[in-house]
């Protein structure tokens, strides 16, 4: 115990000694009565030293060794700037040399289906290379990518633009979807990346649109004689449920119906074979509409649905339901009103810029407080990253990650539902994830993870076991979880995997 | 209480079985189909002209011999072929089927509708504790696996103040190293975060219970689950039940259901929800095999959050619509009978002009299945804000 304690002085005096930058974040104060009084703790700042490790908690998939030093030598200032601006920041070469396998995330939607294809005829079972390919890019990108704020983001707009994998031809659409519709938009105006998943094949195929026919329509389908065409809803309703106003966003079933009128014609040339938007005036229903109350005349065309999408992207519904659902994600679970009204404002005014977005969320007090900090528990998808991450392990083969992911209970690309992966706390702490977690964290330390490896040679050389400790969690573990692993004692890995698999670790 | 691994099986029996020798626990299995599931496709209306008007392309033909049309129940409903598995329940009168079931609220989004079938507060966005979880009574020992849910996280149905836990698999439950299972018990058991102390300290009790299942007999070999999640959650339940562990709710889910294209292929009793039906009701066929007489004892229900539409749309599918159909399964149900008042397909008929009208809310099926299996009589308890009706008397 005198041990611990010389340590820790020390280590105060170290941590104290390198806090040189550029002082702490300043982001004003709430004004008093901003939020109902349940959300205090969002009016308490945090301590510099606590701010360095929020920014890498929730705007990273978690710090690896020497993250904090690194941060502090650079200033939050900076960094927050430079994250918010990933051209600005020059890619982790790991990461492209560990991307270069994966060729198939490179192929056009026709050259996929091809690849499944000649999987198919090869008698292949299991999973095709394609979807092997855009998971495990996926998890390296997150362990690995300079640009890890980028990274989140892509994380998050996927979800919220959810497309499910298995479904038919959204095999062949997947990856293009993700490197062309979602990641240019990230810092872009939300119109433009409402717009691009509209066109998508991947969006168009998931939610049946491309099918979806004007009602007086007597199209015979290709392959059945007796089927008539006719309207399909589905894009209509969650464009609004989920894409845009959100559930309470004031739209009624009538809405549904009209928006759904207006995407008739939007559909894929042979998407079957990985085939390209195109919209289609024999489909679209050219009568007239009224959409939340606008007329749109009859005989638009493709310019029905344009209009739908320019209503909707600078809807002041729009606004909270997409500002609400960010500071769910990198603030807390139930966010205060103050920040999400904010948000919506800049949203609204900057004609859905949505860097200046983040910007409002990233300068606010309500961000850098304690209401805040380690608020959030980490999806299966953020706990295994982060513990590869905090383990500096060096991943050969991101398959048996992919693995642990899915049994943990987030099978990534593979949500059937358009609701996307929530990242509610509630959503993801139960017993069979809790025991799976702590299972994996251990079998991580103790270098079980076929694929993944750590050097554990860091862990050893620290004579004590909670050095192991503050390493992985960038700071000293609480009282129970420093009582139970200095009474279990063991090996340095041992240490490192109860650290890994405690409620601490467990936190962003 | 116990070392880890060390429950001896016939002791956790006894804490967890009833005072009066020979007296085993009721069960209630809860099977949500999540995604809206096509009722009147699973039990057709083969004697109602109109279902065959209205669905011209994804009707299955009326009763005719073979494998291609409804097997008939009762000269006026028949089952989708694929459930042929589910006829000899039927024949037994272990199988039981309510019509035109559903929830009083209109919604036809999937995510509040299925909220408000799991919290049974059906237009109440904020409840958070689910039928379930409060179908239990408060008991002082319970067993800490009296409550399992067989999915990945907790669903809804299960959330609440009574412990519940979700468990992927009995061999999986558990984390072989006892000394890092002590340490993690006892830095997550006294830890000051509320959230994850609760769960863990659940967990960990009830890791010791299925520690002390873990090799007991399987399924008889004769018995064959459907591969899928769903034959293999049923295969866990029959494990507790057969266990005595305590076991008093079970739930697990199965999704797939949202049809609206190519619900079927092009025979409409090939396709995709023949396919989710052929799982289902092998699944359902394994499980009364396996229990055996034990069925007495179990009652199964299956569920949906909403119907769907009577037409079919363009798409040789259909869209989201109302009422819906259920199952209950089990020894001790009113078998080889449809509940429920059926009101028919005629325009009419149809809930907005659309869909089949709710006549049975979904509340008094399950209020009728809580009250005799968990022994839970207080139904304004169970479903607040429910007004209890008069039960069908689906179970004996």
């Amino acid at each position: 115990m005198v041990v611990a304690k010389a340590f820790g002085s020390v280590l105060g005096f170290f941590l104290c000694g390198a806090l040189l930058s550029a002082g702490p974040l300043k982001t004003g104060k709430l004004k008093p009565g901003a939020n109902p009084p349940n959300y205090a703790a969002f009016n308490r700042p945090l301590s510099e030293e606590d701010q360095l490790r929020h920014a890498l908690d929730r705007l990273t998939f978690g710090p690896r060794p020497g993250d904090l030093e690194r941060l502090d030598q650079m200033g939050l200032k900076r960094w927050l700037d430079e994250q918010l601006h990933p051209e600005k920041i020059a890619e982790n070469s790991l990461l492209i040399e560990k991307l270069s396998p994966l060729t198939s995330l490179n192929l056009a939607p026709p050259q996929t289906y091809a690849l499944y294809e000649s999987e198919k005829s090869a008698g292949q079972k299991g999973p095709n290379p394609a979807a092997r390919d855009l998971i495990d890019a996926k998890i390296l990108r997150a362990i690995y990518s300079n640009r890890q704020f980028a990274e989140l983001l892509d994380d998050f707009w996927f979800n919220h633009f959810n497309v499910f994998l298995n479904k038919g031809a959204d095999r062949y659409f997947l990856a293009v979807y993700e490197r062309d519709t979602i990641r240019p938009h990230l810092f872009g105006k939300f119109y433009d990346l409402l717009l691009a998943t509209a066109e998508s094949p991947a969006m168009l195929f998931y939610l049946d649109n491309w099918q979806s026919a004007g009602p007086d329509l007597a199209v015979r389908a290709p392959n059945n004689k007796r089927a008539r065409r006719g309207l399909n809803e589905n894009y209509g309703r969650e464009l609004l449920e989920l894409h845009t106003l959100g559930v309470n966003g004031g739209y009624m079933q009538k809405d549904v119906i009209e928006v759904a009128r207006c995407f008739t014609g939007w559909t894929i040339r042979q998407p079957g074979k990985g085939g390209e938007f195109f919209y289609s005036d024999r489909l679209h229903d050219k009568g007239a509409k009224v959409v939340l109350g606008h007329v749109i005349p009859a005989g638009g065309g493709m310019k029905d649905g344009l209009e739908v999408l320019e209503i909707l992207a600078h809807h002041p519904a729009t606004a909270h339901h997409i500002s609400l659902e960010l500071a769910q994600r990198f603030v807390a679970d139930d966010p205060p009103p103050s920040l999400v009204n904010r948000m919506s404002e800049t949203f609204l005014k900057s004609g859905g810029d949505l860097r200046k977005v983040l910007q409002t969320m990233l300068k606010s007090p309500e961000f850098w407080s304690e209401g805040a900090y380690q608020a959030k528990v980490k999806t299966p998808f953020e706990m295994v990253v982060s513990a590869v991450r905090a383990a500096n392990a060096n991943v050969d083969s991101a398959n048996a990650l992919a693995g642990q992911i899915q049994k943990l209970g987030e099978p990534l690309y593979r949500k059937i539902e358009p609701t996307g992966y929530s990242s509610a706390n509630t959503e993801w702490i139960n017993s069979a994830s809790l025991l799976d977690r702590m299972n994996f964290a251990l079998a991580l330390a103790q270098n079980r993870v076929k694929g993944v490896h750590v050097d554990t040679g860091s862990w050893e050389s620290q004579r004590d076991p909670l050095q192991v400790a503050r390493s992985i969690l960038g700071a000293l573990p609480g009282a129970q979880t420093e009582a139970a692993i200095e009474q279990q004692g063991g090996a340095p890995n041992m240490v490192a995997g109860l650290t890994l698999g405690s409620p601490e670790f467990q936190r962003r | 209480m116990f070392g880890i691994g060390v429950v001896p099986g016939w002791l956790s029996r006894a804490v967890y079985a009833q005072e009066t020798p020979g007296t085993r626990k009721k069960v209630l299995v809860a099977i949500f189909q999540r995604g809206a599931v096509d009722g009147l496709n699973v039990v057709i209306p083969h004697g109602e002209q109109a279902y065959y008007a209205l669905r011209p392309s994804i009707a299955i033909p009326r009763p005719n011999g073979s494998g291609t049309g409804a097997i008939d129940l009762d000269g006026y409903f028949g089952l989708h072929p694929a459930l042929a598995s589910l006829k000899p329940l039927w024949t037994a009168r272990q199988l039981a089927i309510v019509e035109a079931v559903g929830s009083p609220d209109p919604t036809r989004s999937h995510f509040d509708a299925q909220d408000y079938m799991e919290s049974g507060t059906p237009g109440i966005r904020t409840t958070s504790v689910g039928w379930l979880n409060r179908a239990l009574c408060a008991e002082p020992d319970a067993s800490p696996v009296r409550a399992v849910s067989l999915t990945p996280d907790l669903p809804l149905s299960l959330r609440g103040p009574n412990a519940a836990v979700a468990v992927g698999s009995i061999g999986d439950f558990q984390i072989r190293d006892t000394h890092a299972a002590s340490a993690f018990e006892a830095m997550y058991g006294s830890s000051p975060d509320r959230v994850m102390n609760g769960t863990a300290r659940e967990t960990f009790e009830a890791m010791r219970v299925m520690q002390s299942i873990e090799h007991m007999p399987d399924a008889p070999k004769d018995v064959s689950y459907p591969k899928g999640r769903l034959g293999q959650s049923l295969r866990q339940i029959a494990r507790m039940i057969k266990a005595d562990v305590g076991l008093e709710v079970a739930f697990t889910d199965v999704g797939g259901w949202d049809t609206h294209v190519n619900e079927t292929g092009p025979e409409p009793h090939t396709g995709q929800l023949a396919n989710l039906l052929r799982d289902l009701g092998d699944s359902l066929a394994a499980l009364s095999r396996d229990l055996g007489d034990r069925m007495e004892d179990v009652t199964v229900v299956t569920m949906s959050e909403f119907g769907r539409t009577a037409k079919e749309n363009g798409n040789r599918g259909t869209d989201h619509g109302h009422a819906n159909v259920m199952f209950v399964l089990g020894g001790n149900v009113r078998g080889r009978h449809i509940f429920g008042h059926w009101p028919g397909l005629e325009r009419e008929q149809l809930y907005e002009g659309r869909d089949l009208n709710v006549t049975t809310d979904f509340r008094t099926v399950l209020s009728e299945l809580v009250g005799k299996q968990t022994g839970n009589r207080e139904i304004a308890r169970v479903f607040p804000g429910f007004r209890p009706q008069p039960p069908l008397g689906i179970l004996v």
